[in-house]
């Protein structure tokens, strides 16, 4: 198991250092999203191309927006607990249970 | 890697929808046998779709100064192999299109083309490659799921160059620009999506041999 901690505690690190190092100074947008910086290039490439569908809906705003990735996220974590946690249960013998 | 809705001209989208079609129905023919054969591994199934629902709702800052999410879709496709995801895939990407205004309905073939097709497909290949060539089950995994992250970024890189040449340069100049911001934000964000799929077979092979050996997983003794 500590070997998986080792590897958790990398992967954290590894999401960390940028915000811990100035990679992002004197950006206009620090950390603005990928998705949206192409979409800027796009506006670069083709000045006259104009997007010919819109979102049937949007998240009315930033908050109902990080809303929803949240119950994503939630969601998927959630079910991957339950799993984990119903394995576990069933790998271990029942006298050694708590 | 999403595509903005109606970000693509119609016959782009059009073709990336064509192309993508076929693989999306294989793979709920195949989401449906392992349902049939495997029914104890339903619940795995599930998991990793959840591991692509989790992993595709966190947008990691990278060394770039910018920020991307990972796609999580390696797992599955390296336990069930690559067409389910093309399923589970979709499932993600239409929840992120309808829900949240990310990708969209016009441009679904070609973010499914991506994420949900040539992401899980390289995972797939790399891994079996990996344990091929006998390297470690641990390396293989991190190698499949890294790279067919990094592969769906410039999956996405190429078919926006594709669709938007440098009006100077052409494709290629187009390709790189795109890629200058997909992929090498991607880096970083890979390894990172590597680490957590080794993390979970890791613990999938403490505790979920039965159904790892079912799907054919591990039918030697591998670690």
């Amino acid at each position: 198991m500590s070997r998986n901690v080792i590897l958790l505690l990398l992967a954290a690190a590894l999401v960390a250092a940028p915000l811990l190092l100035p990679v992002a100074e004197g950006l206009e947008e620090p950390f603005a999203g990928a998705d949206g910086q192409a979409e800027g290039v796009i506006a670069e490439l083709a000045p006259d191309y104009e997007p010919w569908a819109a979102a049937l809906w949007e998240p009315p705003s930033g908050e109902i927006e990080s809303l929803l990735f949240s119950l994503q996220a939630g969601l998927g974590a959630g079910l991957i607990g339950y799993y984990i946690g119903l394995r576990k249960r069933r790998a271990t013998p029942p006298r050694d249970r708590a | 890697m999403h595509i903005m809705e109606g970000f693509l001209p119609p016959a782009h989208a059009a073709a990336w929808g064509a192309v993508s079609a076929p693989f999306v129905i294989y793979g709920v023919r195949r989401v449906s046998r392992v349902m049939r054969e495997h029914p104890e591994a339903k619940l795995l199934l599930a998991a990793s779709g959840a591991f692509a629902f989790v992993l595709s709702a966190l947008k990691l800052p990278s060394v770039t100064g910018s920020c991307s999410h990972p796609t999580g879709v390696g797992l599955g496709a390296i336990l069930f192999g690559p067409s389910v995801m093309a399923v589970l895939g979709t499932i993600v990407l239409l929840f992120q299109a309808l829900l949240l205004a990310h990708g969209g309905l016009t441009t679904l073939g070609a973010n499914v083309f991506s994420m949900a097709i040539v992401g899980p497909w390289v995972a797939y290949a790399l891994f079996r490659g990996g344990r091929g060539l006998g390297l470690p089950l641990s390396v293989s995994v991190f190698l499949g799921a890294t790279l067919g992250n990094l592969a769906t970024y410039v999956t996405t890189s190429v078919q926006l160059g594709l669709a938007f040449p440098d009006p100077a340069s052409g494709v290629a100049d187009a390709i790189a620009k795109f890629a200058g911001i997909f992929a090498l934000t991607q880096v970083p964000l890979a390894v990172v999506e590597g680490i957590l799929t080794v993390i979970v077979v890791n613990v999938l092979m403490q505790y979920s041999r039965d159904e790892l050996r079912a799907v054919r997983f591990a039918p030697r003794e591998a670690n």
